[in-house]
């Protein structure tokens, strides 16, 4: 890892109202990998993943402290646009969520926001992403019915495409498979060791064997702790810390 | 001696049954009432001539077009403050003093009677404002009057549409007004409609607010700036001075049937919403 | 609206927020200022409680419009809460949801008809009837009552059964389950817990009541004279706002709104206590 960290983090504590969710988390991310969050229920990765797009920020009384820096700027500095971050930085949540508009709608949404407004680049647009998120061949023959039609997995791998369409740095996943059959989960893993040429991407996800399977380096947080980060080889043959160990094969959580 | 639960039950269900029958034979009753009486009369000469002789025999042309443009008025007023109080009520503001000021203000001016907001029209759009007993004043007076079922409907629908929505769309770069416009609003629009449905029933039933701001000249209006009277202002002018109790029913048919047709469309509307969000 | 911006969108909606309080304190203001100063100035023990209303010769006392509105308002009431209430826990407790799901927004739709329809029907049909069977001249308290009755039925049924239905349903097996027949269940249980729903929905009701004018008009008959029985004809204070707003000028005109400022402190008083009863109820959950 020689490269520039694409996101740094530093001593970030982060709060309900008064419930700390978030103990002091530092953390360098390095760019065009993947990394993989795991830790149980409530162990704060999934605020984590919510604090680097700001999208927490849309939480009533919740606040941060400490620093997140993308590409070596704060991105919690007031002079920062919490809309510019986001089209930067996407985002694939635990549930499909298509919103009510076509398939072609939901993937242009993105681009349409960004201004791009010429069909023929929009159509390329949609094609690349969809092919990308390796669906293109199940929907390229009704690009405009309605995405609620159709399957769990083929939504999640829209919300992918819909992502990729916005031509993103940073792409965040949030349990993205916890939903979804073990054919959509084999096809959303693909995708994503293909992307990660392109992208950085982290995967939130409570499934280790996920991660075991498509991280290149692992962190692991224990109760709103950044317990041990490491690459993945390392953290799931040879864990440092004792409680890694234990949570990964199984004693507890 | 003590009477058997099961005894005393039988006969409060039988009460409250007979009670509930009653209602609904009294309220179905004065549609079929006003309908018997009122359809033989009710024919498209009658909906597009212009009366004769103070309304007592030709048709009501002039009414319904002046009942059409006085809701219009006040629908075309009253939609974007409603629809912008409750964006603003659910989207750009948290659960606070402001909000709970704003909402009692609604809540009470949708407990205002109507011949209060007649006076108040009067008073202010007719005299003061100098637009005199004209289809504006009428429409304002109303769109003050259906601004808080509007904005009520209105806040509800929104509120019910999934925050995953606003979380995605925020996620792919939108900013907030983005998100109300091309996630928000189009997936509350048939709650909105509904709102603004009833609003339209609303304003096509009413009277007392209508008859002191709109005035009740019978002439076909030329311009907004006209006075012009409703078909419940002409209805009421027609059977309270027994100028004609035949086209009194055959109007009163006409404001009726509309009224529950525009209803019937708001909650028809109103439940495909709801089971399309459930 | 890309003209405007973030920042100006927000403002804009904020302000258009206060349109409805605006509007409110418009009105109040505007009443209380064409009707306060007559109040003060004719007295107001004199303009409330003096029994001569006589325009012509300067006499402004609106006690009996004050009573036949408490008259025809507590008559409604008595139609109105009773059967009201009844129907509302019947069709949450008794018939299956299915049947209610019609009834319901049958009964809401009714709400949409409008009051001079109602008036004319009192007219037509109740006010010969009353005249026919009880005697007197017909157009009366009682048939103001009873068509004012009829017509916040829909107000009173649907929020009571939108609070009876808001009671959970865990109270209704804890009482079934100890024995309790569904009647039981209903008078001692779910309807003492959906108590301030109910009132809320009666309280509406009386305003709705209190603040009708064209129906009233047309079937309580309009004699300025304290009622000495509900076949009397009366006029209630909308009535007379109503009737002689179209030629009244000078001292006339601010007494009616005079009449007005009147009708809108007892409407608040009212709505508030209504909007105390529903907080109430919210406070429980």
């Amino acid at each position: 890892m020689s490269s520039e960290p694409k996101i740094s983090v530093s001593e970030l504590k982060a709060y309900y109202g008064r419930e700390q969710i978030l103990m002091s988390v530092s953390m360098e991310i390095p760019p065009r990998m993947i990394l993989g969050i795991i830790g149980p229920a409530g162990s704060g990765k999934t605020t984590f993943l919510r604090c680097l797009n700001r999208l927490n920020d849309l939480v009533p009384g919740f606040r941060t402290e400490g620093r997140i820096q993308l590409d070596g700027q704060d991105i919690y500095h007031p002079g920062f646009e919490a809309v510019g971050l986001r089209k930067r930085v996407g985002m694939l949540f635990a549930l499909p969520v298509p919103l009510p508009k076509s398939i072609y709608e939901n993937v242009v949404y993105g681009p349409r926001l960004s201004g791009i407004g010429d069909r023929n680049r929009l159509d390329q647009l949609v094609e690349a992403s969809l092919k990308s998120a390796f669906i293109w061949d199940e929907v390229k023959d009704r690009l405009h019915s309605p995405a609620m039609r159709l399957s769990g997995g083929q939504q999640q791998r829209l919300c992918l495409a819909r992502i990729l369409a916005m031509e993103p740095e940073v792409i965040l996943l949030d349990e993205p498979c916890s939903g979804l059959d073990p054919i959509s989960t084999a096809k959303i893993e693909e995708a994503l060791t293909i992307l990660k040429e392109r992208y950085t991407i982290i995967l939130v996800t409570n499934n280790t064997k996920q991660a075991a399977r498509v991280a290149d380096q692992t962190a692991f947080f224990l109760m709103g702790s950044l317990i041990e980060h490491g690459p993945t080889q390392e953290l799931f043959t040879v864990p440092r810390d004792s409680r890694t160990g234990d949570y990964i094969t199984g004693r507890f959580g | 001696m003590r009477i058997p639960p099961k005894h005393t039950q039988r006969a409060a269900v039988l009460v409250m049954g007979l009670a509930t029958l009653f209602t609904l034979a009294i309220l179905v009753f004065i549609i079929l009432f006003v309908l018997e009486k009122g359809l033989p009369v009710v024919s498209l000469k009658f909906l597009f001539t212009n009366p004769q002789d103070m309304g007592k025999s030709g048709g009501i042309l002039p009414t319904l077009v002046g009942t059409i443009l006085l809701t219009l008025v006040a629908v075309a007023i009253a939609t974007p403050l409603g629809v912008g109080t409750a964006i603003y009520l659910t989207e750009y503001t948290r659960e606070s003093r402001i909000t709970r000021i704003i909402r009692f203000g609604a809540d009470c001016l949708a407990g205002i009677p109507s011949i209060i907001f007649g006076l108040f029209g009067f008073i202010f759009f007719v005299t003061i404002l100098k637009m005199g007993w004209s289809i504006m004043s009428g429409g304002l007076t109303l769109a003050f009057m259906i601004l808080p079922t509007i904005i009520r409907t209105a806040e509800e629908a929104i509120k019910a549409v999934p925050n995953s929505y606003r979380e995605v769309s925020f996620s792919l770069g939108a900013t907030r007004w983005e998100t109300v416009q091309k996630v928000v609003l189009p997936s509350a629009l048939p709650g909105i409609v509904t709102g603004i449905m009833l609003g339209v029933g609303r304003s096509i039933g009413e009277t007392a607010a209508v008859i002191f701001t709109a005035g009740s000249s019978l002439r076909m209006p030329a311009s907004l700036m006209d006075s012009a009277r409703t078909m419940s202002v002409h209805f009421y002018i027609l059977a309270r001075e027994g100028i004609s109790t035949e086209n009194a029913y055959g109007t009163a048919a006409i404001l009726v049937i509309t009224i529950l047709f525009i209803n019937l469309t708001a909650y028809s509307l109103m439940n495909r919403f709801v089971a399309k969000n459930n | 609206m890309k003209l405007l911006g973030e920042r100006g969108v927000q403002r804009l909606l904020a302000g258009i927020a206060f349109s409805a309080i605006s509007a409110l304190l418009l009105i109040a203001l505007f009443i209380i200022k064409e009707g306060l100063p007559f109040i003060i100035g004719y007295g107001p023990a004199k303009f409330l409680l003096a029994s001569d209303w006589n325009p012509q010769l300067g006499r402004f006392g609106i006690w009996p419009m004050i009573v036949a509105s408490v008259w025809v308002t507590l008559g409604a009431m008595l139609v109105g809460a009773p059967l009201g209430v009844a129907c509302a826990a019947y069709l949450t407790e008794f018939v299956p949801r299915r049947v209610m799901g019609v009834v319901k927004p049958t009964i809401e739709l009714l709400a949409g008809i409008p009051s001079v329809v109602y008036g004319f029907i009192g007219v037509m049909v109740l006010a010969p009837l009353i005249r026919s069977s009880l005697g007197g001249p017909g157009l009366s308290v009682l048939a103001g009552a009873a068509i004012l009755g009829v017509m916040i039925l829909p107000t009173i049924i649907s929020i009571s059964i939108d609070s009876i239905q808001a009671v959970p349903n865990s109270y209704r097996e804890g009482s079934l389950a100890l024995g309790a027949t569904r009647w039981q269940t209903t008078y001692m249980v779910t309807i003492p817990a959906a108590k301030s729903g109910i009132i809320a929905s009666i309280i509406l009701g009386m305003g709705r009541a209190i603040g009708e004018t064209m129906a009233v008009i047309m079937v309580a008959g309009n004699a300025v004279k304290i009622p000495g029985s509900p076949l009397d004809s009366v006029r209630t204070l909308t009535a007379n706002i109503a009737l002689e707003m179209g030629y009244a000028t000078g001292r006339h005109r601010e007494a009616l709104f005079a009449t007005g400022v009147v009708l809108l402190v007892i409407i608040m008083i009212l709505n508030s206590l209504a909007g105390m009863a529903i907080r109430k109820r919210a406070a429980k959950r």
